[in-house]
């Protein structure tokens, strides 16, 4: 392979028009039986439609593309920049027969204007020493870190209230916020103690019952639930970690996932207290101070919005759901951070390094990992009674191994331990692909081209960046 | 003998399956001395190590340590009691320092006990109570000290797995002196170094010894080491112990230069006769 490419390093021109000509050859041949073809259901039968300009489009975008990708390797800049900004003008403006056709169409010029400008950075790399741009990105980073957290948390402050903000965006950004949080929570156990743990969810799911349930029976308000349903999800994740103390690696990955689906079939099939499939719904909706979000509250107190004596709006509420897992989220960040740089936090690390070496210290492993799975845990049941609140509706199915897979995927791509990550890795895991709901089912092969695409030009996360809890000489900054 | 030694080994067995490792194995460490176990490969020496340190629990035998005029016994310990009670810390043969972490940080870590106590078990100091602030200066102050003794200072604040093999030697033993033992056990501490380490290195395990009056019992192949700083030497074959006694007593005994040299008995028979 790598001396076909050293043959291939100059290509001449009939030479590149016979690579992209046998690129587009294969593609051809693949593509016809899987984009060319469609089964349509008309009038209860089922008819075999064909799609030739979509195959038509994909081999003639091929054919450019592997032009352009034989240019960079040819050593061009400008020609490869300009020709996929080209590309990606043409598949947003002509007309297509597909939006996603449009999508990949743009995705193809872009990627080839950054495969472009990775090659001229790969090559200046190579000429300079490769460890000073690393090192000089991460000292940039850490400066810039401080300015870059002031102005995320003003953004996310103000971010209800911009005009942009819609209804549709200040739902997402609820939804990614909790995905950051389940991050941030997941974070904990994963990326500090570094136990691989597949079945997240089920304290998340633990949490949103708990809320429910105390909540439906007991008639308590969201802000006794909220501690309440904390405390049940990591006395779960210590019941849960007891069995799992001495696995590591794979073997707690696998016994994880397996806890995990347990405790969605416990609630799916325990019906007398669950409601098993049918799920709970009516789960009371939280209040600001006792002041209700409702257009005619029943008798008694006062709702919202005649309190301050506005217009009553539907939008209040997202508003105040936006404002409250915000603070969540921060607050988790918040300890994360804190706990790190304490006793029992440094011990995590330490036992994610080696546990061997942490009990020829005189660590107690076992308190050591249970403290971090209940933790972990903890925010986790946080974050699925704001869940509850949110939907009012909660059951089973809202807490698959899927949603494990999702929380587990948005860690690691955003760099095992890394807080600002997490955040990235949820704005482009949950917040782009349910922007771009329109696309349907294509959304799904988008969420999976981007952890294949994130996997391969930064192995180790997007952010994977490591700070020292405590430092000796302070000039690298102060101890955090 | 009339004074308690440090550690007391008694009756040492160790069998895994049909194999016996370590054979009713007796020995005696003291403070203030250097205590070296030799022996060919396959001896049995990281095992008694192991049973030392709790990682391995022994078929058969009593290990009793003296810390602040109390015997605990190790053998009924689990091993981060023994560590963190008993006294005795460890550095491992391959190499275990917390490589993603600092130097530093390497160094705090084993201090956890007394800073999770300072720290109210970190609880307290999550909302600033207690006086977690000066506990976490004296452990920085602690690793300070140990940072300058092994020449790390000017690196405190790297990635331990960024450190040279050496480097990486002498943190480890940094490492176990920070959780403040009363016996300090090292395995094979000069493997991998050149000559000019390993000199740096006996002096830096005469300094422990002569400084801190705590015990150490190490296991060695380099014999510049052993001879040149061990006040007792125990030889193991086998599982058994085949000569204790001074480096002068054990360099001169039949039995030891026939485990290593491999002599038949006809020969030191006819040396002897």
């Amino acid at each position: 392979m790598a001396a076909l490419g050293a043959a291939l390093r100059m290509t001449s021109l009939p030479g590149m028009l016979k690579e992209a000509g046998i690129t587009a050859l294969v593609a051809t041949a693949l593509l016809i039986p899987v984009v060319g073809f469609k089964i349509v259901n008309r009038g209860g039968d089922q008819f075999l439609d064909t799609r030739w300009p979509e195959v038509a489009i994909a081999v003639v975008l091929i054919f450019v593309g592997r032009i352009f990708l034989i240019l960079i390797r040819n050593g061009q800049f400008y020609m490869p920049v300009a020709g996929g900004a080209v590309v990606a003008t043409i598949g947003w403006l002509a007309p297509m027969p597909s939006a996603f056709l449009k999508l990949v169409a743009i995705t193809a010029g872009l990627v080839i204007v950054l495969r472009a400008v990775f090659a001229v950075f790969a090559v200046r790399r190579r000429q300079s020493s490769g460890h000073e741009i690393g090192r000089g990105f991460a000292d940039n980073y850490r400066r810039a870190l401080p300015w870059l957290v002031c102005a995320m948390i003003i953004f996310a402050l103000a971010m209800p209230f911009l005009p942009f903000s819609e209804r549709r965006l200040v739902d997402i950004a609820i939804l990614v916020l909790t995905y950051i949080m389940l991050g941030w929570g997941l974070n904990i156990v994963v990326g500090l103690a570094g136990l691989l743990d597949l079945g997240y969810v089920a304290f998340y799911a633990v949490g949103a019952y708990s809320y429910a349930l105390l909540a439906t029976y007991f008639d308590f308000s969201f802000w006794i639930c909220l501690p309440l349903a904390g405390l049940f999800a990591g006395f779960f994740g210590i019941i849960l970690g007891f069995p799992v103390l001495r696995l590591r690696g794979d073997y707690l990955a696998i016994v994880t996932l397996g806890f995990g689906e347990m405790v969605r079939i416990v609630l799916l099939n325990w019906v007398s207290l669950t409601n098993g499939p049918d799920g709970i719904s009516g789960v009371p909706r939280p209040s600001f101070f006792g002041l209700e979000f409702k257009r005619y509250p029943p008798e008694g107190p006062e709702s919202f919005h005649q309190f301050f004596g506005i217009e009553y709006s539907s939008l209040h509420r997202v508003i105040f759901l936006y404002y409250l897992i915000l603070i969540l989220a921060l607050i988790t960040n918040y300890f994360t951070r804190r706990i790190r740089s304490l006793p029992i936090g440094r011990a995590w690390e330490a036992l994610r390094e080696d546990e061997i070496a942490c009990r020829s210290l005189g660590i107690n492993p076992r308190n050591t990992k249970l403290s971090a799975f209940a933790i972990g845990a903890m925010f986790g049941g946080f974050a699925g009674s704001f869940f509850a609140t949110r939907q009012g509706f909660i059951s089973p199915e809202s807490f698959t191994f899927l949603e494990s897979a999702i929380i587990l995927a948005i860690v690691v791509l955003g760099g095992m331990g890394s807080q600002m990550g997490v955040i990235l890795a949820a704005v482009v895991l949950i917040g782009v692909p349910e922007y771009i709901r329109d696309l349907q089912e294509y959304r799904m092969l988008a969420f999976g081209a981007g952890m294949v695409l994130i996997m391969s030009w930064r192995p180790r996360g997007l952010l994977s960046q490591r700070d020292p809890t405590i430092r000796m000489n302070r000039v690298g900054g102060q101890a955090r | 003998m009339t004074v308690v030694p440090l550690l007391e080994v008694e009756h040492l067995t160790m069998r895994f399956g049909g194999l016996v490792a370590i054979d009713d194995l007796s020995f005696s460490a003291e403070s203030g001395q250097i205590t070296a176990i030799i022996g060919p490969n396959g001896a049995g020496k990281t095992t008694v190590f192991n049973c030392l340190t709790g990682f391995y629990k022994p078929t058969v035998g009593r290990l009793t340590m003296m810390r602040n005029g109390e015997p605990w016994l190790l053998e009924q310990l689990e091993d981060y009691r023994i560590a963190r009670e008993a006294g005795v810390a460890r550095t491992f043969q391959n190499i275990r320092v917390f490589s993603q972490m600092s130097v530093l940080e390497n160094l705090i870590v084993a201090q956890h006990d007394a800073l999770m106590k300072a720290s109210g078990y970190s609880a307290l100091a999550l909302f600033g109570i207690g006086k977690y602030r000066t506990a976490e200066r004296e452990a920085v102050d602690l690793a300070r000290y140990w940072l300058e003794r092994v020449e790390l200072l000017d690196r405190a604040d790297e990635d331990a797995g960024n450190l040279s093999y050496g480097a990486q030697r002498r943190l480890e033993i940094a490492r176990a002196m920070c959780t403040r033992p009363v016996l300090l056990c090292l395995d094979e501490p000069a493997a991998g170094l050149n000559p000019r380490e390993t000199a740096e290195l006996n002096n830096l395990l005469v300094f422990i010894r002569d400084e801190h009056k705590i015990g150490l019992l190490l296991i060695e192949h380099d014999m510049s080491v052993v001879m040149g700083i061990s006040d007792h030497i125990v030889v193991l074959d086998y599982g058994r112990k085949i000569s204790d006694g001074t480096p002068a007593q054990v360099k001169n005994d039949p039995a030891v230069i026939r485990a290593y040299l491999g002599e038949d008995d006809e020969t030191a028979g006819e040396r002897a006769g």
